[in-house]
């Protein structure tokens, strides 16, 4: 395969950071953890700037650093949590002795997991679908969806009347509906 | 046009909108209600723009605030600065 894709780091952060973020918040659950590996991957991804061959894209190669950075931080978890002391409490008086195993082993964290998985691959679908609009419209859209703007302060910040910022909301809903039908719910 | 019980698919596409928002009003609500009662087009637009708005809420999606944003091109700049 040969390199085609260029790194530029001067956009980086408008044009990844949002994704990024997105990405390991959905499976970190912590903003401020997330904020601090978004902003260790840039670095990480600044220092390492002579390993990108261009075969992927930027935001590809950012991801998968951002996703070792993400398994340090649970290896870092797991094993402060090795060094506490575990405390397992049973239910002696149960009536339905002799089921306990299944009781407690054969919890709905494997579906409540699986949900998580799927929920942040949605995400990403979504994020993908959004890389692909305009910036304005992009911009639009992600402050009144996703930041949950009210029509008043988003027209003030951006100066735009309201009948613009509902069609650019109108024109990046129906893109987005378009693209997710295509890569999300048909694949 | 804004009286009128009966009004055109592209005015039915915009109230769906705001409705996903929660930001129409009433009487665009009853409006949209009947556009949708028989127009087949305004149908489609309107579960295609449902699935798309319960899509997001199930993603629970995030982005970075701007002043978040900020912050992080600050740290960043800091470091390249220092490379």
């Amino acid at each position: 395969m040969t390199p085609n894709h260029k790194i530029d780091p001067n956009h980086w952060i408008t044009l990844y950071s949002d994704y990024l973020f997105n990405y390991t918040i959905s499976r970190v659950n912590d903003r401020e953890i997330a904020q601090d590996l978004v902003s260790e991957t840039f670095l990480s991804g600044l220092k390492s700037m002579d390993n990108f061959r261009g075969k992927a894209s930027e935001r590809t190669w950012l991801t998968s650093i951002l996703k070792r950075k993400i398994i340090d931080h649970y290896r870092k978890i797991n094993s402060n949590m090795g060094k506490a002391e575990v405390r397992m409490q049973y239910n002696t008086a149960s009536e339905s002795e002799g089921d306990w195993l299944e009781e407690r082993v054969a919890d709905s964290f494997d579906t409540t997991a699986e949900g998580v998985i799927e929920n942040a691959e949605l995400g990403d679908a979504i994020y993908d679908c959004m890389s692909k609009l305009p910036k304005i419209q992009a911009r639009i859209f992600k402050l009144k969806t996703i930041l949950g703007y009210d029509t008043e302060t988003l027209c003030n910040e951006l100066d735009i009347t309201t009948s613009n910022l509902w069609v650019q909301i109108h024109r990046a809903r129906t893109a987005l509906a378009t693209c997710l039908e295509k890569n999300w719910f048909k694949a | 046009m804004e009286n009128n019980i009966f009004i055109s698919h592209e005015h039915a596409k915009h109230i769906c909108d705001k409705m996903q928002y929660g930001e129409a009003k009433f009487s665009e609500r009853i409006k949209l209600s009947i556009r949708l009662a028989w127009c087949k087009l305004t149908r489609t637009y309107s579960k295609k723009n449902s699935r798309l708005t319960s899509s997001i809420k199930e993603a629970e999606m995030n982005c970075l605030k701007d002043a978040e944003r900020e912050k992080l091109q600050r740290q960043f700049e800091k470091e390249r600065r220092k490379l």
